[in-house]
């Protein structure tokens, strides 16, 4: 067996997803990341090639719903009914999951969540942690802190044992490496676990599947996630392909499961409905390979499985998101990845730009509710509001509307003043025809001075965009002056196409 | 305050202004923030829940037995599991010697079931029990690491299952009937062992047949199993067998 490998869980430097240089140091390095990530063509290409299948797989998977907007409805009002009641669920999931024997833990915030894990582990009196994906651990820094503490913790989804080889954090949500190219994993894996180089995907998952095997039957401590939290059950639901959290909690004395207060379903039939829609809507299929809900330690007469259970319901921000009436639907989210596979900006400037968390347009919603509006609204700008986040979420969160939200509710925090005089100025020209002609008289003639100035504005936006030459004459002339026949024929609506 | 009673208290009293409606977009509430907010429909009293809204829209489970048999099938093909049908319990022994043979399984895992044991019978590997009960083949009633090296190194775990499920393709396995949680994912090779009248159409039908059997005391671990382990985390292609089984034979007897 070759040494155990280490890990760096601490995240890469330049994608701490905390802001280093002050208010305005997550906006920076957002900037710097987009302008390098948006050069390497050769990357981008790479990533939209990972992502052009899916958009085959999940049309023909939604096609065998009889009606997927019809389903969506349903989904939402799942979602909604438990976001809306939370304070209901979240009794009454810990009441009867404790009556299955197992214990509830809650965090308020991501230090409270360390505290009281490490506690668990200590008393677990753990020689070796192994943890199945799981982004609320992300968000609160787990790995770190454990190793902090002297404890090894080994990642056994392949996407995350990756990432966490490679030092960095989760590139997608969904799919951790997806950014990564074979050559650069059979790299990695040489170097770390002493396996020979190979470019096939199936090689390389068989070397960190036997890699693994020894690490489930050895580890003390199993670390995973939830994807629901059922309040009827007491039963938390994890969804996952690889059968490696179906590992991490069997074999393991002690389960712990980190998962965040948002994630309630009233009753286990609600399941029926998402569990196949999460999986549909994120990765394309049917429903992902294995879907365990576990409600509690192993019971009376079963033959193995954890003699602990402890779950741990973090809140970290999410309540602040539930104050927030006009966005409390983003609580909604069941961090399937649609949002994120669809979205033009993440395929341009890549998982790591954001600096979050949680990537992509729900992350960019998100994030400012839990970090803070002035540090990170600016993830809100880097959309061109297509819609297509909304189109593709299973349970119609209003995502583009909510990144509008934010904008506005950035401006009204702090209002930039030249802005806003800016839009006065031209609301008073445009309120005077004869001002508002001569203003664009001057402007179409000074057009190639103002690109020669680089006025600093103008210098930003043409940076990266062609300026056309400004035309001859105004579109009011050009209306004024058209042909003749085409007045007669067509109507003031469609009277437009006349040159 | 503990931290229980303080996340309760933010999470009411964030409640106490009221959002949008289910199917309600926030953007149509919201304009410039001039238009209050509309009165939510009360609480707790929804139109109606969840699954009824969506039973007819999601994909379909077949409504004859026969269906549901053609649609399992299909999807267990796709699934890239092995789907075999055999008339009797004698066939399903043949044909479990047959692949122990064909793939020189050298041991095999189970439990006892009315269905595993009978066809285990005459099967050309050492076999290894996996039980609850204290006795000679107890391995895994302990917590010893090397018990679990035992189940670790044997070539497949034969199970029973809880239900099938058409919709999906999906096996539902429970700690509690099915040899508990490692049987049916640590072995390299899973064969389940059901009859046709396990077959149902939903998943919604599944957690039914769940309550039936079980009442309110569920087992610890349901599982619903779709297929064999995979992964498409290296470059998004699909890879079998991450780090449950790489195979899934499911042997329906009857």
């Amino acid at each position: 067996m070759p040494p155990h490998p280490s890990p760096t869980a601490s995240p890469h430097p330049g994608h701490s997803g905390d802001p280093v240089g002050g208010a305005h140091g997550a906006k920076k390095q957002f900037l710097r990341d987009a302008r390098e990530y948006v050069r390497d063509t050769d990357h981008r290409a790479f990533l939209r090639r990972a992502l052009a299948g899916y958009y085959t797989t999940r049309d023909g998977q939604k096609a065998r719903y009889r009606d997927w907007e019809h389903a969506r409805d349903a989904a939402n009002l799942a979602k909604w009914n438990a976001v809306n009641r939370l304070d209901e669920m979240l009794v009454r999931f810990a009441d009867t999951f404790e009556a299955g024997g197992g214990k509830v833990h809650w965090a308020r915030d991501a230090a409270e969540a360390r505290s009281i894990i490490l506690g668990i582990v200590r008393d677990a009196g753990a020689k070796a942690i192994i943890k199945s994906k799981c982004m609320t651990s992300e968000e609160i820094h787990l790995n770190a802190a454990l190793e902090a503490e002297g404890y090894g913790v080994v990642e056994s989804d392949l996407g995350e044992f990756i990432q966490q080889l490679r030092g960095e954090p989760p590139f997608h949500f969904v799919f951790p490496c997806m950014h990564v190219r074979r050559g650069e994993i059979s790299k990695l894996f040489e170097e770390h676990l002493g396996s020979a180089p190979t470019e096939s995907p199936e090689e390389l998952t068989m070397i960190a599947r036997r890699y693994m095997r020894r690490l489930y039957v050895e580890a003390d401590v199993g670390i995973t996630g939830g994807n629901f939290l059922v309040a009827e059950t007491g039963q938390i639901s994890i969804t996952e392909n690889e059968g490696n959290a179906r590992l991490t909690a069997a074999l393991p004395r002690v389960h712990v499961a980190l998962v965040g207060i948002e994630k309630c379903v009233e009753r286990l039939d609600d399941l029926a409905v998402l569990l196949p829609m999460l999986a549909t809507a994120g990765t394309g299929q049917p429903i992902t390979c294995y879907n365990t809900l576990y409600g509690g330690p192993r019971a009376t007469g079963e033959c193995d499985g954890p003699r602990e259970m402890h779950v741990v319901l973090l809140d970290n921000g999410r309540a602040a998101i539930l104050a927030d009436p006009e966005q409390r639907d983003s609580l909604q989210c069941i961090r399937c990845g649609a949002c994120l596979n669809v979205c033009p900006i993440f395929k341009n400037v890549g998982g790591f730009t954001y600096g979050t968390t949680y990537q992509g347009p729900i992350g960019s919603v998100i994030t400012p509710h839990l970090r803070g509006l002035g540090d990170w609204n600016h993830l809100s700008q880097a959309s061109s509001l297509c819609g297509a986040c909304t189109d593709a979420c299973p349970v119609r969160i209003d995502i583009h509307h909510h990144l509008l939200h934010n904008r506005r509710n950035a401006v009204r925090a702090a209002p930039n003043r030249i802005e806003r005089m800016g839009h006065r100025m031209f609301a008073a020209v445009a309120a005077r025809p004869q001002l508002f002609a001569a203003g664009g008289a001057l402007f179409r003639r000074s057009l190639w001075l103002l690109k020669k100035l680089r006025l600093p504005l103008l210098r930003d936006w043409i940076a990266s965009r062609d300026l056309p030459g400004a035309p001859a004459r105004s579109f009011r002339d050009q209306w004024r002056h058209r042909a003749a026949p085409a007045v007669a024929r067509s109507r003031p609506s469609t009277g437009g196409g006349a040159r | 305050m503990n931290a229980r009673d303080a996340i309760l208290a933010r999470v009411r009293e964030a409640l106490t202004v009221p959002g949008p409606g289910p199917h309600q977009r926030a953007g149509e509430m919201a304009g410039h923030g001039a238009a209050p907010h509309p009165a939510p429909p009360p609480l707790g009293s929804l139109p109606v829940l969840a699954l009824e809204a969506a039973r007819p829209w999601l994909p379909d489970g077949g409504a004859t037995p026969e269906e549901r048999l053609s649609l399992l099938a299909d999807n267990l093909g796709k699934l890239k599991a092995v789907f075999h049908c055999v008339p009797t319990i004698h066939a399903a022994q043949d044909l479990l010697f047959s692949i122990a043979r064909e793939r020189d399984w050298k041991r095999v895992a189970w439990h006892a079931h009315p269905l595993v044991e009978p066809i285990l019978a005459g099967i050309p590997c050492a076999t290894h029990k996996v039980d609850s009960a204290a006795g000679v083949v107890a391995d895994l009633a302990t917590d010893a690491g090397a018990r679990k090296d035992a189940l670790e190194a044997c070539d497949a775990g034969i199970t029973g299952c809880e239900a099938l499920v058409a919709q999906t393709g999906s096996i539902l396995v429970s700690s509690a009937t099915c040899g508990g949680r490692a049987l049916s994912v640590l072995p390299p090779v899973h064969v389940v062992v059901a009859t046709p009248e396990q077959i149902v159409a939903t998943l919604a039908d599944a957690f039914d047949a769940l309550r039936e059997r079980h009442g309110k005391s569920l087992p610890s671990m349901l599982s619903f199993i779709t297929g064999p382990s995979r992964t498409g985390d290296i470059e998004r292609i699909l890879v079998l067998g991450a780090h449950g089984p790489k195979e899934l034979i499911v042997i329906l007897v009857g």
